[in-house]
């Protein structure tokens, strides 16, 4: 009996992977990840007379000077969004204590030695608190510097305080960035597609996050 | 500096000419006598014609004071103080307020835009409008409470020392309005020397014992003096700092933050290439142990 072959869209997630991240966390993600990168490009321009060249290819140092603040903003929005969301998921649970202390582990790939993680590991919560700072320090600073104008004389002098927190912290979350996007990029393979098309291969989710992969395929087999 | 425009002598003037024999190679200099300043605001009035502005909206405050602060298109303003002394005389201390131009000007140090802020070998600290980003960062820097923001067009402005006058050998526009004289300006050599004394005579003619020369230190020196009936007690002048500087933070913002920052991000990034080279990618890999898998995960592979 001869078959027409023919092919269809797929419209679910393929029957070896499992979702990881839905449609809106990853437009939140996203959302949070432009506004900051573009914020940390700008700022590093106004940082630093070698990287001022930054704020020329985005249009100029006034066209930076205009926007860096008000996509600050929408960073702030994007990254509580994101936060409140995953509110359950970053909290620290009683296994994140002993996977802080044998983190060396991590980073020279011994994983089979580290206690299980759920969604995010004890690694992630640190980076989220870390940003979670740098949303709160960043805007209260932020705000100050884009408009001294209004700032009385009496109180002047805390513009250099400001300006010092400002980039300090900053380049503290300029620290974190780097690590998260090594990780995300360069680390752990599957990640990536995770964040951009939503879903990882089963052997990702037993590797990196076993707690949460047994609850996910609880519910798989509830279903 | 051009010389040959500088005047030497005016036709039908009471006196010499403003400044005749100053030396004006390098290191220009302002010296703002205040206790020869009636207040009259030729020099306000100066500065606005020169530079062409038109007079702003202000406020009455009860005082002699023309507006309650400078502003990006009013840079001179003679601040006035009604100051009680503490032999219960009193004093009306007129001060003509604006840049001071810095030896070592914060304002400079704070500006991360290239060539925004620029300082002459003659001490003149200029604001080039045309690279200005309009962050404010300058605002930040300065110790005076100097550079003001126009929110229109979002650049920054301050006096010039007429730059564009000096530049071609004359006085500032405020020296040449000021009828009392208390304005001078030349060399900073020869400002300096005139200002004391000036201070001396005060001392030893008047009752101001402490009249002193303003050139704060600080900031290594400025190229806008004054001579202060109390020299003791500047902040009475309108909050003239005492001891002006650049602030700490603004020190630590532009100098170690700068470069302990820097080098840990490089480091950061260097670490990230060493780490990828010698542990490299977490794969993940299903294998089956002796115990029979219960669902499907193993037929499902990676």
């Amino acid at each position: 009996m001869a078959t027409n072959k023919h092919a269809v869209l797929r419209t679910e997630v393929p029957s070896d992977k499992i979702m990881r991240y839905t449609w809106w966390e990853r437009v939140c993600h996203w959302a949070t990840a432009a506004t900051y990168v573009y914020c940390g490009l700008t700022g590093m321009a106004f940082f630093t007379p070698y990287m001022f060249w930054l704020a020329v290819i985005v249009g100029g140092g006034p066209t930076a000077r205009f926007w860096h603040p008000i996509l600050g903003l929408g960073f702030v929005a994007a990254f509580f969004w994101m936060f409140i969301m995953w509110r359950d998921d970053v909290r620290f649970i009683p296994e994140d204590k002993e996977w802080n202390e044998k983190v060396m582990y991590y980073i020279t790939n011994e994983d089979e030695k580290l206690p299980p993680q759920g969604r995010f590991d004890s690694g992630q919560k640190v980076f989220v608190i870390g940003m979670l700072a740098a949303a709160i320090l960043l805007p209260l600073s932020g705000f100050v510097l884009w408009f001294p104008e209004y700032m009385p004389r009496s109180i002047h002098w805390v513009l250099p305080i400001v300006a010092f927190v400002h980039s300090a912290a900053a380049l503290l979350s300029f620290g974190l960035f780097i690590i998260h996007v090594y990780m995300g990029t360069m680390i752990v393979p599957g990640s990536w597609q995770a964040i951009t098309l939503g879903y990882v291969s089963r052997g990702w989710g037993m590797l990196h996050h076993p707690l949460w992969y047994r609850k996910v395929t609880e519910q798989e087999a509830r279903k | 500096m051009p010389k040959q425009l500088q005047i030497k002598a005016i036709s039908g003037h009471a006196g010499p000419a403003p400044g005749k024999d100053a030396s004006r190679d390098y290191d220009v200099c302002k010296l703002i006598d205040v206790t020869t300043c009636i207040g009259c605001k030729a020099c306000e009035v100066a500065c606005l014609e020169w530079n062409g502005y038109q007079f702003r909206e202000t406020t009455f405050n009860n005082t002699y004071q023309t507006m309650p602060d400078t502003a990006w298109n009013y840079w001179n303003l003679i601040r006035f103080n009604e100051h009680t002394n503490p032999d219960g005389t009193f004093q009306w201390l007129m001060r003509k307020d604006g840049c001071m131009h810095c030896e070592e000007p914060g304002c400079l140090k704070a500006c991360p835009a290239e060539g925004a802020i620029v300082q002459y070998a003659n001490g003149i600290v200029d604001f080039n409008q045309a690279n200005c980003i309009g962050c404010q960062y300058c605002v930040t820097g300065c110790p005076f409470n100097i550079p003001k923001f126009n929110p229109e067009t979002k650049k920054v402005f301050k006096c010039t020392l007429c730059s564009d006058r000096v530049s071609n050998g004359l006085e500032p526009a405020c020296i040449k309005s000021c009828p009392t004289g208390c304005l001078h300006f030349g060399s900073k050599d020869d400002m300096k020397e005139l200002a004391e004394k000036r201070a001396a005579q005060l001392r030893e003619h008047t009752a101001h014992k402490n009249a002193g020369v303003y050139d704060p230190q600080g900031v290594g020196g400025t190229h806008v003096m004054y001579v202060l009936h109390d020299i003791e007690h500047p902040e009475a002048y309108g909050g003239l700092p005492k001891n002006p500087s650049i602030a700490a933070f603004t020190q630590l913002w532009k100098g170690p933050l700068k470069w302990v920052g820097g080098s840990s991000l490089i480091l950061g990034l260097i670490a990230a290439v060493v780490h990828f080279l010698r542990w490299g990618p977490k794969e993940a890999e299903i294998r089956e142990d002796q115990i029979p898998p219960s669902s499907e995960e193993a037929t499902h592979g990676n």
